[in-house]
């Protein structure tokens, strides 16, 4: 093997090797961007799961505008809206409202409602104790929902935050999940 | 020569026996390339491998510029008269990826192919048969792509972006073929890189340093870097909409716990690289000829290469300026505004440096000197509207409408597809052999240089008034002005047709070039004979 053959072997072996770790870096940014969401708080992205009451104290001397927003994925044949569109809350209150779906399609289907919080700097101080996005709603054809809510906001939240806007989009995952929703243990919540 | 150390002296033995083994298989030492269809098809010859890219680039100019006569021909009146939305959808979609990675993308490689060898003083491209490959591979990439057009259900219609959930969601089936011609465009796009890079890195003539290369090597080979670095990523992005439609994985689907916003960002990480990517060889283009015609040494060159590289590295830190309107916290819109208004501080070096080396030189209006001074005032305006994109109070109002066209077609047409003409037309007497028609070149530069002002600079209006892009009618009110751009788009077209006849005409004979038609150019492929003999630099030159 000559000199130049030999250089050129190695140059090609760091190029494909550069090539196949930004690839995958292609891929770890899926993970990676979800890190940097959560950490720094900046997609409006809540909790996925619920959060425990731990506040002593309320602040009475601010008030927070918390406006409710739904939205219903396009072609999906349901109602769903906050029962109040505006609530006006103390922080360290805990807080109590709903949302009220209900199935216009025949047949049963399952739901997912992935939250939003808007401005986005504000999720991290939004805590929900018990929402009924924290799993899948399986709703009978024809049939109403009742999806509660209850959720504080964090005295820590920013001076400049008076307004946290919490928007719901609804996801049809019927066809996703069908095997096990409708034959195993029904996912808990949804009394109609 | 003779005073070399030893060791040169075997490098440069070494690669002259390489190179004779190269073609010893198919048609040992004859200097003369074989006839026929298969001297294309099994060629390794860095000059036919270039000329191939060049061709088929200037096909797909053809093909894409096509499109955009039926997008133009749509919007020359409000409503919808020609084609259905579905249909001008596509027509959008497969524009931008057609002129993106069949037209500009392989020209600048097929004009690395050919010159890269030639300016470093190396006999060929230094993996000849991996070169091969790259070409080959390409022609079947759009063959699937511009089949799906007319597939059941039409191509790809969700924009060259091809954001989710538009892409995983409401696409047709033609989706996993547009998926699987990017990927093969991409692996081509790889293998031209790494070709460049080990070229570059490994057969620079005895005396060739670093800083003394020309700086279209040096763009070049950060290019390829770039390529390196992005398009894997791109690779990455296109699998990822690939499985969420058709596997069921959640990437980029909210009821899944993916994030389509996130799609953006993977997108635009390989994006705006992306668009150095067709860039930065331009700015190597127009550095050689500027120069040239001025008849002075370029101004400014080290500067001019930390320009380059520093672009190239900002180019990272930017992509989300694409993205300001949504719903960023403060903190990044501010990042990636100053971060992109960064990028103005190297590029107006470059600007000024070829103001500079204008600047008291004896100039002369040849064809290539023409579309390079077009390309930096015209390349400068594309640059000035970035700049007005940046900042991210004024973006929410640009965003989405044809300000954004126009800014990207300034800097891509007037920008990229002008300085590809200027090297056409600068390097066409050492690739042919012949002297082309001046008089049918000014022609093609003034009928060009017009029509594409006619044609680009009123969408700047159109978007500042709020029409939005990629939508197939408009408001009442846009009217008279989508006339003069569509009438400026037909005779854009129509223009380029004087380019073909040119080349062709070029190509079949002429007057006998010499082998340094322009009397201030220079450079190591002017030393060569006119045309390019078939096998040069096998014994490689001295550099002092």
């Amino acid at each position: 093997m000559t000199a130049s053959t030999q250089s050129n072997k190695k140059l090609i072996t760091y190029l494909v090797l550069g090539c196949l770790g930004m690839f995958g870096f292609g891929f770890a940014l899926v993970p990676l961007y979800d890190i940097m969401c959560d950490t720094l708080g900046i997609n409006g992205k809540t909790a996925t799961t619920a959060q425990a009451y731990d506040q002593q104290v309320i602040n009475k001397s601010r008030t927070i505008r918390i406006e409710f927003m739904a939205h219903i994925q396009p072609g999906m044949k349901w109602d769903f809206g906050p029962t109040t569109n505006v609530l006006e809350v103390h922080p360290g209150e805990l807080v109590k409202t709903a949302f009220v779906a209900k199935n216009n399609a025949s047949k049963r289907m399952i739901a997912q409602a992935i939250p939003s919080i808007s401005p986005g700097l504000g999720a991290k101080y939004f805590h929900k104790t018990e929402c009924f996005c924290f799993q899948q709603q399986p709703v009978d054809g024809q049939s109403p929902a009742d999806f509660p809510l209850v959720f504080f906001v964090d005295p820590q939240l920013p001076k400049d935050i008076h307004t946290l806007t919490l928007s719901y989009t609804l996801y049809d995952i019927t066809e996703k999940t069908l095997g096990e929703a409708l034959t195993g243990p029904q996912a808990q919540g949804v009394t109609p | 020569m003779t005073t070399a150390n030893p060791q040169t002296n075997e490098t440069v033995e070494t690669i002259h026996e390489e190179t004779v083994e190269t073609n010893h298989d198919d048609h040992g030492h004859h200097e003369q390339p074989p006839k026929g269809i298969m001297r294309w098809i099994l060629t390794t010859n860095h000059k036919d491998i270039g000329t191939l890219y060049l061709w088929f680039s200037l096909t797909m100019f053809f093909i894409g510029g096509a499109m955009a006569m039926v997008i133009r021909a749509e919007l020359f009146e409000p409503g919808l008269q020609l084609v259905e939305p579905h249909f001008f959808n596509q027509m959008t979609t497969v524009h931008g990826l057609i002129m993106v990675f069949g037209a500009v993308m392989p020209a600048f490689t097929g004009l690395a192919n050919w010159l890269v060898p030639m300016m470093i003083g190396a006999p060929d491209m230094a993996l000849p048969r991996m070169n091969n490959w790259s070409f080959w591979i390409l022609p079947f990439a759009f063959l699937i792509l511009l089949s799906s057009l007319f597939m059941e259900g039409g191509g790809p219609d969700f924009g060259w972006t091809f954001y989710a959930p538009l892409s995983t969601k409401y696409s047709g089936d033609s989706t996993a073929l547009f998926v699987f011609a990017i990927h093969i465009m991409g692996i081509s796009s790889i293998m031209g890189a790494i070709n460049v890079i080990v070229t570059i890195f490994n057969l620079r003539a005895p005396g060739m340093t670093w800083m003394k290369m020309p700086l279209f090597v040096w763009t070049w080979l950060v290019t390829a870097f770039l390529l390196i670095a992005v398009m894997p990523v791109l690779a990455g992005a296109v699998t990822m909409v690939l499985t969420d439609k058709f596997f069921g994985t959640s990437f980029f689907d909210a009821a899944g716990g993916g994030d389509p916003v996130m799609f953006q960002h993977i997108f635009w990480f390989f994006g705006h690289p992306e668009v150095y990517i067709m860039i930065l060889p331009a700015f190597g283009i127009v550095s050689a000829i500027i120069p040239a015609f001025s008849r002075k040494k370029l101004f400014g060159y080290s500067s001019m290469v930390y320009a380059v590289a520093s672009i190239a590295i900002l180019s990272f830190v930017v992509w989300a300026h694409h993205m300001f309107t949504t719903g960023m916290p403060k903190v990044a819109l501010l990042f990636f505004m100053y971060c992109t208004m960064l990028i103005a501080v190297p590029t107006g070096v470059k600007v000024f440096n070829w103001v500079a080396t204008m600047w008291k030189g004896s100039l002369s209006f040849e064809p290539p000197m023409l579309f390079a001074v077009a390309f930096v005032v015209l390349f400068t305006i594309g640059g000035f509207s970035g700049l007005m994109l940046a900042m991210t109070p004024a973006d929410f109002q640009y965003h989405d409408t044809y300000f954004v066209v126009a800014h990207f077609h300034y800097v891509l047409v007037t920008g990229a597809i002008f300085s590809i003409m200027a090297a056409a037309y600068y390097w066409l007497p050492k690739w042919t052999g012949h002297m082309y028609s001046m008089t049918l070149a000014k022609w093609h530069f003034w009928c060009s240089v017009i029509s594409v002002n006619v044609l680009f600079f009123p969408m700047h209006f159109l978007g500042l008034a709020g029409m939005p892009r990629r939508i197939p009618d408009y408001n009442i009110q846009f009217a008279n002005v989508n006339e003069i751009v569509s009438i400026g788009g037909f005779a854009f077209g129509l223009s380029q047709l004087l380019f073909l006849a040119l080349v062709i005409k070029c190509c079949r004979g002429g007057e006998k070039a010499p082998a340094k038609p322009w009397d201030g150019a220079e450079g190591l492929e002017w030393e060569i004979p006119s045309p390019a003999p078939y096998h040069s630099f096998t014994t490689p030159p001295e550099v002092k």
